[in-house]
């Protein structure tokens, strides 16, 4: 019949690219289990070996993932995927065997990190966007031919007096959508990180207000571009006061107010939301995971974890370059990927001690 | 570190939060009995009775003195200007009538849609005007809610950015006027049901016009914890070719509304649009037992489709007045169920069958 008095929404996603999406997205939300952030770019992964005084050259780069991945195949119990840098992506075991293939063998999904770093918004208090638009189609469809089943890009936002503007909100929630909606055509899961930056002394409402502004320009977007959010994943920061906030909330306090913000914002079809951990020590990471499962809201996805480093930090400890040290580092692994796995249902009893547990591993203005 | 002045204190969010709680209690929704004048007189006209103020306040008498059992279902009423400081024959106030029965009391805010020059017959909705003035003396004198009513319509070129920005607009700027003045608003932004367009076309289109309402809500700050949404439920239009079941309307209104509506809404109340009492009331049940995600209360605010058998009693006359107050509590009880995804059917009324459509509806 005449379709002429209604408006077009021509098909861009069919049910079987729909089911596909949304089948991966709910595997690595799958209770219990979370994701292993690897994708540290060359300048940031730096950063981490600098302290245990290993060089940054390919070939440590490549050692310190195998010693991540190759670890026994228990981990797959907490670690529903892992995200990946393009150098990494490509690169093989000792013995040649691709990354992606090991994590494959083990049940683990791997994700690869599309962006190109922030880039300035002139005329801004030092506001960012993300470039990496450019040939993103091609390149999606590349990761996927070559095992990656979703994809991350990391937006910046920074709380100033000012800050964030009408227009970092407007733009980075755009640059989102249309890297989400790139990727789905090409049948990976985007995870969406609007990260609203801990650095300032700004109290813990504010931190909230914020996180809830970004999320509703955020969501806008997505609607706006037409996004299947079934086959999404958002990864948000927990909501927390500003590093130098001289007030001290509790993590209830900060648990609460993340239930708020993701509550107020976030359409109940998302599946999952996969915390990053920005600066915060490996054990508050965990603790605050734990209790934003344990209070009470309405929390129709998943809540669970995308860490970086607060996975890694007692296994670089450990590991400090050395081979002798691989099994040891692996185990930090384990133990906090376990911890983070109770943590995702609200279960986690505390005590599950690691080399680097306690120690904030924030990085100022971190962007990247 | 930038500003978010306070602008409702934890007193005044814990009444609101409260008052939409109670609005969306398992098993109980809205009678909206808000008709305007105008409205009431085409409801009238169908059974033959004059529309003075007399026969609209014996009318509002009989719906507002129904047994209190009632009560058990019918959570709040929506009230006209007019019916709101209206009286029982022996003088007591309508608004004290419903509070004795445990009955929250609601007022429509709006003063009726407008055009929007330069659309294809769009229109958004007037009554800013004033409004937190109107709204204090409303909680003076009993109301605890309010409603606004938005039109939105799917035709070749519509609903435009225009309309649907514009109308989430104007809805926040009630909503935020009326918490203001303690009172939760009811958000409706209504996908008219009017055209031939398919049931994935209207589930479309509902969600852009959730996503352009709840943006807006963002921006003016309204405390979504203390207020309700009455939405169309997602059908195809009312004269397209192709049938759905109410299984497939269900599961529809079910991804518009988890596409568009953030968990922290406490309840989503319908509207019943043109559709029969019977149909109202079996939608309503498929869309409660439609899979998830499904965080908020979701019943109903029905006009018609709670009255249409009441009237059909009625026809204007004394003798039947208690015959078509049993016709409300079987709606009443029959849609309670529905809200709790539990009703059998069969509980059918005068009217339980009829298309209640009105074509373009305005008001």
């Amino acid at each position: 019949f005449s379709r002429v008095n209604m408006p077009v929404f021509p098909q861009y996603l069919t049910p079987k690219q729909e089911e596909e999406l949304r089948n991966i997205a709910n595997a690595i939300v799958a209770p219990g289990k979370g994701i292993l952030a690897a994708d540290e770019s060359t300048g940031s992964i730096g950063k981490r070996f600098a302290p245990i005084n290993v060089e940054n050259s390919e070939e440590n780069r490549r050692r310190y993932r195998d010693l991540l991945f190759s670890t026994d195949k228990s981990l797959a119990e907490n670690i529903s995927g892992v995200i990946m840098f393009h150098e990494t992506f490509y690169q093989k075991t000792k013995d040649g065997t691709p990354f992606t293939k090991v994590l494959q063998d083990k049940g683990i999904i791997p994700g690869i990190k599309v962006d190109k770093g922030v880039v300035p918004l002139a005329g801004t208090e030092d506001e960012c966007t993300t470039q990496g638009l450019d040939g993103l189609s091609e390149r999606c469809a590349q990761y996927k031919k070559d095992g990656a089943q979703f994809a991350k890009w990391r937006c910046v936002l920074k709380i100033q007096q000012y800050t964030p503007s009408y227009q970092a909100m407007l733009e980075n929630a755009n640059v989102l959508a249309r890297y989400a909606s790139i990727c789905q055509q090409n049948g990976l899961v985007p995870i969406v990180e609007p990260e609203v930056l801990p650095d300032g002394e700004h109290d813990l409402e504010t931190a909230q207000k914020v996180t809830e502004q970004v999320l509703a320009f955020t969501y806008k977007a997505l609607a706006d571009h037409h996004v299947y959010l079934e086959g999404t994943l958002l990864k948000p920061n927990m909501v927390t006061a500003g590093m130098s906030c001289t007030k001290k909330f509790s993590k209830e306090d900060n648990a609460r107010a993340t239930i708020l913000a993701l509550s107020r914002t976030v359409p109940p079809a998302v599946p999952g939301v996969t915390f990053l951990s920005g600066g915060q020590s490996e054990e508050d990471a965990t603790q605050n995971l734990n209790l934003i499962n344990a209070i009470k809201g309405p929390k129709p996805w998943a809540l669970t974890f995308s860490f970086g480093r607060a996975l890694q930090a007692s296994v670089l400890k450990v590991w400090e370059g050395k081979d002798e040290n691989v099994a040891k580092a692996q185990a930090e692994l384990i133990t906090r990927a376990k911890a983070n796995g109770l943590a995702a249902v609200g279960k986690y009893q505390g005590g599950l001690d690691s080399a680097a547990g306690g120690q904030s591993l924030f990085v100022a203005q971190h962007a990247y | 570190m930038p500003s978010f002045p306070q602008y409702l204190t934890a007193e005044q969010e814990n009444e609101l939060r409260r008052i939409a709680n109670a609005i969306v209690a398992p098993g109980k929704g809205i009678l909206a009995a808000d008709e305007s004048t105008g409205t009431i007189g085409k409801r009238f006209a169908s059974i033959g009775v004059e529309n003075t103020e007399e026969n609209r306040r014996c009318y509002r008498e009989l719906l507002f003195t129904a047994d209190a059992s009632v009560a058990e279902n019918i959570s709040g009423v929506i009230l006209f200007h007019e019916t709101f400081y209206q009286k029982t024959k022996d003088g007591t106030p309508f608004v004290k009538i419903l509070k004795d029965k445990g009955i929250i009391s609601g007022i429509k805010v709006d003063k009726g849609v407008v055009p929007l020059a330069g659309t294809d017959g769009e229109s958004t909705t007037q009554g800013l005007d004033s409004l937190s003035e109107r709204c204090a003396q409303y909680k003076k004198d009993g109301a605890d809610f309010a409603k606004w009513r938005c039109v939105l319509k799917i035709g070749a070129h519509t609903p435009t950015y225009q309309a649907m920005f514009e109308n989430g607009n104007v809805l926040a700027r009630y909503a935020s006027i009326c918490q203001q003045n303690g009172l939760v608003p009811i958000v409706e932004p209504e996908v008219l049901c009017d055209g031939d367009h398919d049931l994935e076309t209207a589930q479309k289109v509902t969600e852009q016009v959730l996503a352009f309402t709840y943006k807006a809500l963002a921006d003016h700050h309204v405390f979504l914890e203390g207020t309700l949404l009455k939405p169309n439920m997602v059908t195809a239009g009312q004269s397209c070719p192709k049938k759905y079941t109410a299984e497939q309307n269900g599961k529809a209104t079910v991804v518009a509304l988890s596409r568009g509506v953030p968990a922290a809404v406490p309840g989503i109340t319908f509207l019943s649009g043109g559709q029969s009492e019977e149909d109202s009331t079996l939608n309503l049940n498929a869309i409660n037992n439609a899979p998830g995600p499904k965080p908020w209360a979701l019943t109903f605010s029905f006009g018609r489709a709670l009255q249409a058998s009441v009237l059909k009693a009625w026809q204007g006359k004394k003798e039947n007045v208690k015959a078509a107050q049993e016709q409300l509590l079987v709606r009443a009880k029959a849609n309670g169920l529905a809200a709790m995804g539990k009703f059998q059917g069969g509980q059918s009324g005068k009217a339980s069958g009829e298309s209640l459509f009105v074509a373009n509806h305005s008001y």
